[in-house]
């Protein structure tokens, strides 16, 4: 927390810039919940915020163990950030296993609220404490707040309960909405648009609704009345943009961006898909908005999603299906069709932890090298990945773009960190997104003298011609085996594989021809240090960055969108730096491409812990690379 | 090429391309068939979708004058569900293979059945890998020596009508390459079906398998071995009709002499709801090396997936109106800067 005024007067309202909360507890918790409560309270308060959701793959851990903690941060400014946060400045632990997970992260000198009920003997031997922390001096470095979260939640409904409206478990379950009501109080957060939404939430059972506010109030009556709280705090609200805002998740954002690129193409979207984590999410949203016309199927495997996706684009819908590395891995012989028969279509990768299962519910960038080279033959397909959860908009649209224009499939990639996180949206006027339907034709003339040839192509974009069953005299095959140049016909002439196989090429290469020039940060104009990201790490590059320009050291920053075609000017641009530092969650995948494209020796910074960079690792260790031992 | 006006001949609906099938391939006498009986039952080359997944049989789409997707191996079923879904104005086949379909295809196959989605799908059942050179494939007989098998295949096969019948589908048939009018018959109605439509089409692989199905198709042998299946007929069959298939007490059926049949013989009823009787008839021959039924199995009238795919999304615009982009976008909490 950075404070402008520090003004040491008892239940003193302190102005903050920035904070960083975390909260923890059992899966069973109810801590996603408020989370995104306190979230929604942020965003309505004005604040530019992050969030990063963290949960255990098992449905139901064992209670009370840390595989079962599940936790969720939010960082929260009036300024305009970038990141979750690092540490957090307030941890709320519901039990000791949240404690046991999460104290390390915390700031020196932060903020713990313990719910002391749940310090039990036996949770904590759950947990893996030998003695009780809060009395072995293990908290002296922190401002610790005990308080009896579901003791003060079983006092406050037992009048509920006493009214048989719900038993004591019922009561208990309540509490993260105490929890909720206290940390709103101490950050100067209405309540009252969280008492609406529980009311809607409740409907059905008004009584769990009541029960519910009459928590959260009295959480919020806790801070206001007890004297254990000195200080709250307040961060304004931060100088957005003007315009209407929402939050929004990477899911989310993919979604709207599949039925934004629907509408603009004049399209219907079909969307074929196969359960996985953490990609699941599109396909529950887009079920739900079947009043755009969206036709989902949820098919028996990803095989199935994307032959089905494939089947729909060639019947001219903009075909969409989406999965995460394992499903991808089965989806590999299917895209490389889509290559082979140039049809337009989106694939889109969720990454998440790998090898093999991995880390289901974790976030990583080590899909790269299997959407760019997962397919036997030469079989070059466009990537493009999203930088924050809202950029998940854009970029979908944008590939919408590439695959409709080009006829190709695109690859978008998103992340586990994307996916789940989320950031207040500035919200586009549907006017201004792009007219996608001015991106391609769907051809309905003999293209060929009178007959008709399916791989005639455009001269320029070098796609073919997309025509659709149902119309008379183009009638037509295609398939995977080689195709004769502008016939179609299979061929397996060995000159003509040849060039057909630098066709494909050439026709994706082609599309960085039309690609903005890339942006580059750097304010001084004199940095001899670049950093070059791509996905997820953009925000915590960006807030490094951000770092050691305070600290005086300049640093240039360029975000890739593109990553297959790479930008035109990329090469140039690496190449007229001292230094080029490329941090990636994975082993180096983006950096390996740019060294053998550009012969620059890229620094890479690596690691793979299944959490987003903290920025202040990241600014360690770019200075490290720039000026410092490996400089 | 077509030309879309008038009626339409076989000639509207056979490509350009050479066919490159083995010479004396059964794949020749089905490509005939198809070709010729589409006109006849008004399909439109435009409107009609052929998908297959890969194999000798899977070549078919290249010699039709329609839209077609030769695709992957086994995966046929899912590019046509969702050309289904997508297009209800199209007609969509799926030609596949023993191996294709039954093999590495399996899955796919038994949930376009499952779902019901209004597929034709043929399979042409060599009992053979035709294009790979001969491997055994998921319906040669228990014991096959081929390339992969010298000692004899050791797994015991699928019969595809009995598969099909499991998962319900709504119309199952089979039929035989070179019986014209039979094939033709099954496939009329296999047309008119709404919803999947499988029919199991015994191939002749005159290169790897050759025989296969002489018990059904020898002059001499097949009059005692085919058992056709005519609805509202009881069964029976041989030269003289001397034979009848009877249901036993345990639910299987059995073959008896006609003269003790008696009212045992089953009376064949393609529309009963319960696939119990069709399946226990499919059982009567694992492999076709003996009496076989050929003909319809089931023809039943049930909800059709891709229907009620586009019906939930008629269903979703009555009720919640055309989708708003602008309206999606703000929904849930919004709030004004500036
Ligand atoms: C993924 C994949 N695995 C294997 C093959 C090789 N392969 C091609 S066709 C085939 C079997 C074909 O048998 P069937 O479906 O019975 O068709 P037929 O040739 O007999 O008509 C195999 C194994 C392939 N093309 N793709
Ligand atoms: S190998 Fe057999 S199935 Fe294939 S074309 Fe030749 S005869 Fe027909
Ligand atoms: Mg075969």
């Amino acid at each position: 927390m950075s404070d402008t005024a520090t003004e040491e007067h008892p239940r003193e309202r302190v102005q903050l810039h920035n904070a960083v909360i975390r909260f923890a507890g059992d899966s069973g918790d109810g801590m996603q919940l408020t989370g995104d409560r306190f979230t929604a309270q942020s965003a309505l308060a004005g604040n530019d915020l992050a969030t990063l959701p963290d949960f255990p793959a098992e449905i139901r851990a064992p209670a009370g163990t840390l595989a079962g903690v599940s936790s969720f941060q939010l960082h929260f400014s009036d300024q305009d950030i970038h990141t979750p946060g690092d540490a957090p400045d307030v941890l709320v632990a519901m039990n000791p296993a949240a404690l046991m997970k999460h104290l390390e992260a915390l700031k020196p000198g932060g903020t713990v609220i313990l719910n002391t009920d749940a310090f039990t003997e036996r949770n904590l031997q759950k947990a893996g404490y030998e003695d009780d922390p809060r009395y072995d001096g293990s908290l002296t470095d922190f401002q610790v707040h005990e308080v009896p979260v579901t003791d003060l939640t079983l006092r406050a409904l037992e009048g509920h309960v006493e009214r048989g409206e719900l038993n004591k478990k019922g009561a208990e379950r309540c509490k993260n909405m105490l929890a909720l009501g206290l940390v709103s109080w101490m950050f100067s957060r209405r309540i009252d648009e969280t008492e609406t939404w529980l009311q809607s939430k409740f409907a059905a059972k008004p009584e769990l609704a009541d029960a519910n506010v009459t928590a959260l109030r009295a959480g919020w009556n806790y801070g206001e009345t007890t004297e254990a709280f000195v200080f709250h705090y307040e961060v304004k609200a931060a100088p957005l943009l003007a315009g209407r805002y929402r939050n929004i998740t990477g899911n989310q954002a993919v979604a709207y961006g599949l039925i934004a690129a629907s509408v603009r193409a004049e399209l219907p979207l079909f969307y074929g898909s196969y359960p996985i984590t953490p990609a699941s999410d599109i396909l529950h949203e887009l079920a739900k908005q079947k009043n755009f016309g969206v036709q989902t199927f949820q098919a028996e495997d990803e095989i199935a999603a994307i032959g089905s996706v494939i089947g729909a684009a060639f019947g001219g819908s903009l075909a969409v299906t989406a999965s995460s590395g394992p499903g991808i891995a089965l989806k590999t012989e299917a895209m490389g069709l889509a290559v082979a028969t140039e049809l337009p279509l989106l694939v889109v990768n969720v990454m998440r932890g790998g090898p093999s299962t991995g880390l289901p519910t974790k976030t990583e960038q080590s899909d790269l090298n299997q959407v760019l080279y997962g397919r036997n033959g030469e079989a070059p397909l466009p990537v493009v990945a999203a930088a924050s959860p809202s950029d998940c908009f854009d970029v979908t649209l944008e590939a919408a773009r590439i695959a409709l224009t080009y006829r190709i499939p695109v690859v978008v990639l998103s992340d586990g960190y994307l996916a789940n996180s989320a950031e207040p949206w500035l919200l586009p006027a549907v006017d201004d997104l792009p007219r996608l339907s001015e991106a391609f034709e769907v051809t309905t003339e003999p293209n060929a003298d009178g007959a008709f040839q399916p791989y005639k192509r455009d001269e320029q974009t070098l796609a073919r011609p997309w025509a659709l069953p149902g119309t008379p005299g183009l009638e037509h095959r295609i398939g995977g085996l080689e195709k004769e140049l502008d016939s179609g016909h299979i061929s397996y002439d060995p000159a003509n594989h040849h060039a057909m196989t630098e066709l494909r090429h050439e026709r994706v290469r082609r599309i960085a021809d039309g690609l903005p020039p890339l942006e580059v940060e750097d304010p001084s104009g004199e940095a001899e240090v670049l950093v070059v990201g791509w996905g997820s790490t953009s925000g915590p590059i960006r807030a490094a960055c951000a770092q050691l320009r305070e600290r005086g050291l300049q640093v240039a920053r360029v975000h890739l969108r593109h990553l297959s075609p790479l930008p035109n000017d990329l090469d140039e641009l690496l190449r007229s730096y001292r230094t080029v530092v490329c941090p990636e969650n994975n082993m180096g995948q983006l950096s390996t491409i740019l060294r053998a494209r550009t012969l620059v020796d890229i620094k890479g910074y690596h690691r793979v812990t299944g959490q987003p960079f903290a920025s202040d690792e990241l600014a360690a260790a770019i200075e490290d690379f720039g000026w410092g031992e490996q400089a | 090429m077509t030309t879309n006006e008038g009626k339409l001949t076989k000639k509207d609906f056979t490509s350009d391309r050479e066919v490159r099938w083995c010479p004396g391939c059964g794949d020749y006498a089905i490509l005939a068939t198809v070709q010729s009986l589409l006109p006849e039952m008004g399909a439109r080359p435009e409107s009609t979708v052929f998908v297959s997944g890969i194999g000798c049989s899977s070549r078919f789409p290249y010699y039709m004058d329609t839209y077609g997707i030769h695709s992957i191996h086994g995966r046929a079923p899912a590019l046509a569900t969702g050309l289904a879904i997508s297009r209800p104005d199209l007609d969509v086949w799926v030609v596949t293979g023993d191996g294709d379909g039954l093999s590495i295809g399996g899955n796919h196959l038994m949930h376009a059945l499952r779902r019901n989605v209004n597929l034709k799908i043929l399979l042409f059942n060599n009992e053979i890998y035709g294009l790979t050179k001969g491997q055994y494939s998921p319906t040669s007989p228990l014991g096959s020596t081929h390339k992969s098998t010298p000692l004899g295949s050791l797994d015991r096969p699928i019969n595809p009508v009995s598969l099909a019948l499991g998962v319900e589908a709504t119309y199952v048939a089979r039929s035989i390459d070179t019986d014209r009018q039979h094939l033709s018959e099954v496939l009329r109605r296999a047309y008119q079906h709404r919803g999947s439509a499988f029919v199991e089409i015994y191939q002749n692989c005159n290169i790897f398998n050759d025989g296969a199905f002489a018990a059904l198709k020898d002059k001499d042998r097949k009059d005692h071995n085919q058992i056709r299946l005519e609805s509202g007929e009881p069964i029976t069959f041989g030269p003289d009709n001397e034979r009848a298939v009877v249901a036993e007490p345990d639910g299987s059926m059995s073959i008896v002499p006609t003269e003790e049949a008696g009212d045992r013989v089953v009376i064949h009823d393609p529309a009963r709801e319960e696939p119990t009787t069709a399946f226990a008839l499919s059982r009567l021959a694992l492999n076709p090396v003996g009496p076989t039924p050929i003909g319809i199995f089931r023809d039943v009238d049930r909800p059709v997936y891709d229907d009620l795919v586009r019906e939930q999304v008629e269903q979703s615009r009555a009720q919640q109106g055309d989708g708003d982009l602008q309206a999606l976008l703000a929904s849930g909490n919004v709030w004004d800067v500036g």
